[in-house]
This record gives C-alpha cells, sequence and structure tokens, in this order.
C-alpha cells in the first residue's frame, strides 16, 4: 500500500498508536449502528411495501369511481360540488430519533370530528358516483398518511445507511490498515535504530579495547627498555 | 401546522378536495416543478404528486429526498399505475442495501 511520509519517532508512535485504538472503537461502534439500522429499515420498508401495494389499490378503486362521476356530470356542476370542502386535514409534523435519524411523525387532525362530513355538496344535483368515489378516497387517506411517514423514513434511513457502511468501509479498508502498516513501518524503524546504535557502541568499545591493549603493551616495552637488560622482561598481557 | 398538498392532472386529484386536501392541477413539467419547489419550501409537509407528473420532474422530486420535510409521495393518477411508486421503494432498498432484496427483481 502506499504509504504516507511519517517520521519514525516514538512520539508518532505513540499518536498512530492511539489513532488506531480510536479507528477500532469507532469501526465497530459504527458497525454496530449500521446492522441496527439496516433491521430496523428491512421491516420498515416491508411495511411500506405492503402499504403502498393497499394505498394503490385503494387510489385506484377511487379513481374508477371518480371517472364514472365525472363522466355522469357536467364540468360546471362538478366544480361547484368541490368548490368549499367543508373538511379540512391539518398535519402536526413530529420527529423520532432512530439511530441518529430524524425521522417524520405525522399526526393529523379534521376540522370536524365527524367521519362522515367529507361530502361538500348537495346530493340533488350531483350523480351518486360521486358519493361513493369521495368516501372510497377518504377510507384511504389514514393509510396515505400513514404511507407518506414510512415512506420518507424508508428514505432517510436508506441515505444514513449507504452514509455509515462508506464510513465502516473506509475504516476497515483504508484506515486501519493505513494506521497498522505505519505503526509496523515506524517499530522496525526504531529497531532498526537501536540495533544500530548498539553495533556503534560496541564498534566504539572495540576501538577503545585495542587503544588500550596498544598503550599497555607500549608501557611494557618502556618498561623493559629502561630495566636494562639483566631483568627479565615481564609476562606479556 | 402543516398542510397537505396533492399535484397532479386535474382528473386524477379533484377528489382529494373533498377530503379537505389542497388540490393543486398542474400539467405542465415546468410549471408543476416551480409549483412543487414553491409548496416544498410553504408550509406542506407531504405533497402527493400523480406518479405521470412526478416522472416528469424526477429531478425536483430526488432534491427532497434527504430532507425530513417535505414528504413526497407518487400516487397512481386515473391513467393507471406506472409503477413507479414501487420503484421508489426498490430504490430506497438498493442504495441502503446495495441490491434488492425484498422484491427480488419483480
Amino acid at each position: 500500500m502506499a504509504k504516507k511520509q511519517v517520521n519514525p519517532t516514538r512520539m508518532e508512535l505513540t499518536r498512530l498508536k492511539r489513532k488506531l485504538v480510536t479507528a477500532i472503537r469507532g469501526h465497530k461502534l459504527l458497525k454496530d449502528k449500521r446492522d441496527e439500522l439496516m433491521r430496523q429499515f428491512l421491516d420498515l420498508v416491508r411495511e411500506n411495501k405492503v402499504l403502498r401495494e393497499k394505498v394503490e389499490a385503494g387510489i385506484q378503486a377511487a379513481n374508477k369511481n371518480f371517472v364514472l362521476a365525472r363522466a355522469g356530470m357536467a364540468d360546471e356542476v362538478l366544480n361547484v360540488a368541490m368548490m368549499a370542502p367543508s373538511q379540512r386535514v391539518y398535519l402536526e409534523a413530529g420527529e423520532r430519533n432512530v439511530m441518529s435519524v430524524d425521522i417524520p411523525v405525522f399526526e393529523y387532525k379534521t376540522r370536524s370530528a365527524d367521519a362522515n362530513n367529507i361530502y361538500s355538496y348537495g346530493f340533488a344535483f350531483t350523480s351518486s358516483d360521486l358519493d361513493g368515489a369521495v368516501k372510497s378516497l377518504s377510507d384511504v387517506l389514514p393509510d396515505l398518511l400513514k404511507l407518506a411517514e414510512i415512506e420518507k423514513s424508508c428514505q432517510l434511513m436508506a441515505a444514513e445507511i449507504e452514509k455509515t457502511r462508506r464510513r465502516v468501509n473506509a475504516l476497515e479498508h483504508v484506515m486501519i490498515p493505513e494506521l497498522q502498516e505505519n505503526i509496523k513501518y515506524i517499530t522496525m524503524k526504531l529497531d532498526e535504530n537501536e540495533r544500530s546504535t548498539q553495533i556503534r557502541l560496541m564498534k566504539v568499545k572495540d576501538m577503545m579495547l585495542e587503544e588500550a591493549i596498544e598503550e599497555r603493551r607500549e608501557k611494557n616495552a618502556r618498561a623493559t627498555r629502561v630495566s636494562g637488560s639483566s631483568v627479565e622482561a615481564p609476562q606479556e598481557m | 401546522m402543516y398542510k397537505i398538498a396533492v399535484m397532479g392532472d386535474r382528473d386524477s386529484i379533484y377528489g382529494f378536495a373533498a377530503l379537505g386536501l389542497e388540490v393543486f392541477p398542474v400539467t405542465e413539467p415546468a410549471q408543476a416543478a416551480r409549483q412543487l419547489r414553491s409548496l416544498a419550501e410553504g408550509q406542506y409537509a407531504v405533497i402527493y404528486i400523480t406518479e405521470a407528473l412526478a416522472a416528469q420532474v424526477e429531478a425536483e422530486v430526488d432534491r427532497y429526498r434527504a430532507s425530513r420535510l417535505p414528504a413526497i409521495i407518487p400516487i397512481p393518477g386515473v391513467a393507471g399505475n406506472t409503477g413507479m411508486g414501487i420503484l421508489n421503494v426498490k430504490k430506497s432498498v438498493e442504495q441502503a442495501v446495495g441490491s434488492d432484496i425484498i422484491f427480488n427483481g419483480n
């Protein structure tokens, strides 16, 4: 691996080692986060699928009725019928935190508590198909809102999972190996330095020893010369 | 307090008005994009949009994918179900998992 230039010093080594510990811990935590997010996401997305199929079927059925109603009524009549809705939906959006993802929670209130207060027109001039259509659509509404909540949550969680997965992979395959590589490099470099220092010391010691021997020999030789030939030369050391 | 908007061609959405949702009949993609943006920046937490229209302003819809609000949800229109809504769910799964494991390719 192409490694970055690092200073082979003890301080750098300590720093890198501390960084590695953090990286490994972060990796573990992020992996746990990813797994938990994934578990929740899969539950949610399954629910999303079921709900969407249900809602789509419901809307399709309602649409059929609406087409029929429209076919049987004049445009103006229809416009007038829909002009002033008697019902009104207010939405309260809270948020819930799931593994650091803020997902929306919708709660809706209708202006009038009566669920049957959805017909904003008199029945005299409109086709009965319209009543059925409005009713079928109003039956879908709670599911429709639930779908909005779940589908948005799914999208947000999917984005978060992708981000977390990338972080986990970056730590696992780039950061941690690089740190380990650098630590190894520094350790080896330091060991090498230590060995070379040791060898240098041994060499110096050798040289000093040799010098000492040489000196001693010279001293002995001088002593022999001074004391003359009558005295036996002392034993060489 | 948030509101709910419904966008699409008039035939597909006029029924929602009776339920108390706010309807915005648009068919022109450029106008729809403008409308969508102004709704998203306004007091609307949920925007339902017909699949046919959503397909035409996909770039705009995708812009709000990552933000918490509003939730832009495709719904089938009178012209029928184009499968786009389910496709969106599939896209989420693919983004999260890396491959589609819920729908098994169908």
